[in-house]
This record gives C-alpha cells, sequence and structure tokens, in this order.
C-alpha cells in the first residue's frame, strides 16, 4: 500500500464517520417515533428496532393533539406574505438606490448598510414595544412584519442583481416613454429572477425553522406556528418521547423533502446569500 | 414639461423606498434608540412611568457577578466554533476534490443546518438522555454506564456547544466549498506539474483563495457565539449553568419585568458585538467582503 491510498482511505473513513454522526442522532428519533409506549418503557435501549415498523399512531397523536395541522397553515400564511414582502421590498430598494441619483442616496445606503451589523436577537426587548404599541403583539403581523422590514440580506443581495442589468434597457425604455414603475415591473423585476430564487430559499428556509419570533411575539396556542407548536410538546407529552420523536419527525420530513428536490438551488442560495 | 419630468424624477426614488425605509426605521432605528434610552430607566415594560436612573443598570451589569457569569458560557461555543470551522475547512477541501459519492457526502455534510431548531432540540435531548442514543452507542463499544450528560454545567455546556457544531458545520462548509470551487482549476494543475502536495496546494492556494469567506465565518462564528439562544433555551431552559447572555436578557424583560436593566444587557451585547466587527474590518480589511 502506497502513502496515497492510507490518505485516501482516511479520507472516505472520515467521511463515513461524519455520516454516521449526523444520521444516527436522527435515525434514533425516527426509530423511537415508530415505538409504542410498551416498547418505550420496556428498557430495552434506544437502538432496538420497533417491533412494528408501520406503527403510525404517534404520528396521528402528534398531529391531532400537538395541533399540527393549524401550526402548518401559520407557518404557510405567514411563509408567502413575509417573502412575497420581503421581495417587493427588496427588488424595490435595490432599483431605487441603483438606478437613480438624489440627495441623500448615500446616507440611506448606509442606514441599510449599519442596520445588516446589528443582529436581530439584541434589540428584541426594544422591539417588542414597537411591536405592542402598533398593536400587532399576539397576531401574525408581528413576524410578517418583522421578517419583512429587518431583512437587509435580501436587499444585498437584489443590489447585486440590479448592478449586473445593464442600464442601456432602462434607457431604451424610456426613450419608449415608459416611466419608473414600468421599467420596474416589465425590464427590472423580470429580470431578478435568479436573485428572487435564492432569496424564497434562504428566506424560506429561515422562517420556516424560526423560534425566537413567534415565541416573543405570539404566545396564544391558536397561533402556534411549526417550531412554537414543536417547543408546547415539551409539556403535554412531557417524557412520552415517542411521541415527541414523532413530532420532530414530522417537522423535519418537510425540510428533507425540499431539501432532496431543489439540491442544487439551495446551495447556489446559500453561497450568494452569505457571501454577498 | 422638462421641469416637470426633472421634478417627478427627484421623487421617484422616494416613492420605491417609502416602505422600506419606514420598515427600516420602525423595526431597527427606533428599537436602537429607545433601547439605549431604556438602559438609562428603571422601566418594567408595562407601567406608564419609567424613572432615569443614570448608569446604575450598567453598574449593576458589571457588579452582580452572576449577571455576568453568562458570558463565560459563550466561551464554550467559542471554541466549538473553532472546532466547527476547521472540519467544515477540511471537508470543504476534501470534498473539492475528486471523491466517490460526492453529492451525497455534500448532501449530509449540509443537510443539518436546514433542519428546524426546535426538531434538533429534541432529537438531542434524546440523544444525551440517561439511557439514551448516546448511552447505548457508548454500551455497543462496551463503554457502559448511564451518564447524566446534561447534569453538570461542564458536561451540559460541552454538550449542548457540541450540538450547535452538530447544527451549524454544513454552512460553514458550503460557504467554503462555493468559495474553494471559484479558485480557477488551471491553479491546482500548475501546482501539481511543480510536485506541490495536498497541503501544500491547502496553504498556498487555497487558504488564500477563500480568505475572505473564512474571515466572514469567524466574524459570524464570534457574534454566534455571543448570541446563543435556541438549543440551550429549548434543550435545558438555561438550567445548570448553560444560561446565555440572550436567555438571560429574554427573562430579564419578559419574566421578570426589567425592561431597563435587560436593555443595558442588550446595548452590552451589540457593542461587543460591533466592536468585534470593526476590529475584524481592520485586521482583514478585504473589498471582497464588502457588502456594497
Amino acid at each position: 500500500m502506497t502513502r496515497r491510498t492510507v490518505a485516501r482511505a482516511l479520507v472516505y473513513l472520515s467521511l463515513v464517520l461524519a455520516t454516521l454522526v449526523v444520521f444516527l442522532p436522527l435515525a434514533v428519533v425516527f426509530l423511537t417515533s415508530l415505538k409504542t409506549s410498551g416498547e418505550m418503557a420496556d428498557d430495552s435501549g434506544a437502538l432496538t428496532l420497533p417491533d412494528d415498523p408501520l406503527n403510525f399512531s404517534n404520528y396521528v397523536t402528534a398531529f391531532q393533539d400537538g395541533r399540527m395541522l393549524s401550526a402548518f397553515a401559520n407557518t404557510a400564511i405567514i411563509l408567502v406574505v413575509a417573502i412575497g414582502g420581503t421581495i417587493l421590498i427588496g427588488s424595490m430598494t435595490a432599483y431605487a438606490i441603483d438606478r437613480f441619483r438624489f440627495r441623500f442616496r448615500k446616507l440611506i445606503l448606509a442606514l441599510f448598510l449599519v442596520a445588516a451589523l446589528v443582529p436581530g436577537v439584541t434589540t428584541q426587548v426594544a422591539t417588542f414595544q414597537i411591536v405592542n404599541s402598533v398593536g400587532m403583539f399576539d397576531s401574525l403581523w408581528a413576524p410578517i412584519a418583522l421578517y419583512m422590514g429587518t431583512d437587509i440580506v435580501s436587499i444585498y443581495i437584489f443590489l447585486q442583481f440590479v448592478r449586473s442589468i445593464p442600464v442601456s434597457l432602462d434607457e431604451s425604455a424610456r426613450l419608449d416613454g415608459a416611466n419608473a414603475f414600468t421599467i420596474y415591473r416589465k425590464i427590472i423585476f423580470p429580470l431578478l429572477k435568479p436573485a428572487i430564487a435564492t432569496v424564497v430559499i434562504v428566506k424560506g428556509i429561515n422562517v420556516y425553522n424560526d423560534f425566537y419570533i413567534p415565541f416573543l411575539y405570539m404566545p396564544s396556542e391558536d397561533l402556534g406556528v411549526i417550531s412554537t407548536s414543536l417547543f408546547r410538546f415539551k409539556g403535554p407529552f412531557g417524557a412520552h418521547w415517542e411521541t415527541i420523536s414523532a413530532g420532530a419527525i414530522l417537522v423535519i420530513a418537510p425540510t428533507l423533502i425540499v431539501f432532496l428536490l431543489l439540491q442544487r438551488f439551495i446551495y447556489n442560495g446559500f453561497t450568494r446569500g452569505a457571501t454577498k | 414639461m422638462a421641469r416637470s419630468t426633472r421634478r417627478w424624477r427627484g421623487v421617484t426614488p422616494w416613492l420605491f423606498l417609502l416602505a422600506p425605509l419606514a420598515l427600516l426605521i420602525t423595526f431597527t432605528y427606533a428599537p436602537i434608540v429607545n433601547m439605549v434610552a431604556y438602559s438609562f430607566t428603571d422601566w418594567d415594560g408595562v407601567s406608564p412611568e419609567l424613572h432615569y436612573t443614570g448608569a446604575e443598570n450598567y453598574a449593576e451589569l458589571f457588579t452582580r457577578s452572576e449577571l455576568f457569569e453568562v458570558f463565560f458560557v459563550s466561551g464554550y461555543y467559542l471554541v466549538a466554533s473553532v472546532v466547527q470551522i476547521v472540519a467544515a475547512l477540511y471537508f470543504a477541501t476534501v470534498l473539492s476534490f475528486n471523491v466517490r459519492f460526492r453529492n451525497f457526502f455534500k448532501g449530509v455534510l449540509f443537510f443539518p443546518y436546514l433542519i428546524n431548531g426546535v426538531a434538533i432540540g429534541f432529537v438531542f435531548l434524546y440523544f444525551f438522555q440517561d439511557g439514551g442514543t448516546l448511552d447505548a452507542i457508548l454500551g455497543l463499544v462496551g463503554y457502559d454506564g448511564d451518564r447524566a450528560w446534561l447534569g453538570t454545567p461542564t458536561s451540559a455546556n460541552v454538550s449542548l456547544a457540541g450540538v450547535s457544531v452538530w447544527r451549524y458545520m454544513g454552512l460553514n462548509f458550503v460557504l467554503f466549498l462555493g468559495a474553494i470551487q471559484s479558485i480557477p482549476g488551471e491553479l491546482y494543475e500548475a501546482a501539481e506539474i511543480d510536485g506541490a502536495n495536498r497541503w501544500q496546494q491547502f496553504r498556498h492556494i487555497i487558504a488564500p483563495g477563500i480568505r475572505p469567506v473564512l474571515s466572514l465565518s469567524v466574524i459570524l462564528s464570534v457574534s454566534g457565539s455571543l448570541s446563543v439562544f435556541e438549543i440551550p433555551y429549548i434543550m435545558t431552559g438555561g438550567a445548570t449553568g448553560t444560561e446565555t447572555f440572550v436567555i438571560q436578557t429574554v427573562k430579564l424583560a419578559f419574566q421578570f419585568n426589567k425592561t431597563g436593566l435587560a436593555s443595558a444587557a442588550a446595548v452590552v451585547l451589540l457593542l461587543i458585538i460591533l466592536a468585534v466587527t470593526w476590529v475584524q474590518r481592520r485586521l482583514v480589511p478585504d473589498d471582497k467582503v464588502d457588502l456594497v
């Protein structure tokens, strides 16, 4: 064996080990979700296989008692409105800043830039008072407004893209009599498709997985999103690990499906979203 | 006509900026200003009355040791982020060369980053349980004995920091991978002809090539370590010495109604994070990380 083959073997070994580290905790939770409470109690250990691999009763319990249907519905509403708003706001800001020369342009750009440096968690104490005073506390509007209004990253992604669209396109449209709104709607916005895809992916995953904002701003049980509804499993299901596991798998499954379907776009989205 | 179009051109950008600016000011700048103002008062967040108390909150923060101790918890996460960045660099380098099942491994390493934080919290709560996944695995390799992994402050913090590596390594990995792939392939070929081995290629081509992303990761790790919330809150609720700065601030503000003190804490955290960012920009001045 040459040194090169040993090195190769070690590389594969490390990759297989990493795969195990990623998979094992998830796989065990999946196994647990298929067990009955009797099997959980008999102390046979976490790694044993369930007696009946098609026992989905825990999923039914988690879905119904955990109110997962309304959680998915709330999450979907927030996702659609917040992402739609983010796209509109981000693309409008980018268009205005890149295509117009006006007073305070530099200042406004700087305002958005500095805001990107402020981590949302730090200002939440004061943000809470504002959300509360405009009457959005404990409504779906609170997370929607916060996701829309504090997403500076998407503005940068759009800014990069608008910059790459040749100004001559705008100018020829202007000669044909188009005004700024028509140019934005008919030329800029359609050309932003790749940027929109990036924002939808990065933002979508953030919103779907966010816990902090819905947890602080929507305490009502009716307004549970998937994170907060799953978090509530801690109370009623206490030590019922088979039900908690089923709930966790219910939440992870859609992510896995979307990931498998959109892999390439998701990678691109993240490399773009984070480095820009 | 000419004058009116000119006037319109002056107003148009503002029409586009109206909504974005309103949101930016309402949800980013107004809170910062208010937060600084609250930090000098004894406000409880509810009552109409608030009294100016000067720098009292800040004095309390820096003198009551239990309020300051939460920063030591960040140390565990800082160490974890070193592990995380090194592991991500290793896997990104390895997987940017020809490896079998490359896409499979890429997917596996990145996937945890996409999983819901609460679900991860539960998965690992079960993992570290008495007789849970970890104990069962250790039992398989002959290391018996149930252990309460979340039972003592040190082991609990190490466990939680481990979860954070598990969760976030994939993001660093994908960022590094993207950066490595943007390095022109001829460079490796030239190096190969010159007889450079893998380590030399990494040292002289990859490392300098991805410096902007590397420094971005370092800064995200530092501010991330200071503002840890989800994993410890979901898994331990901040018990057994795992309370982080953000958990403490949330508790002060929303459980104990000490909005003034919580605001002062948040101002301190914000200043630390801004300082770290500033130092990093100074040390690694690189136009490629520039956002504009």
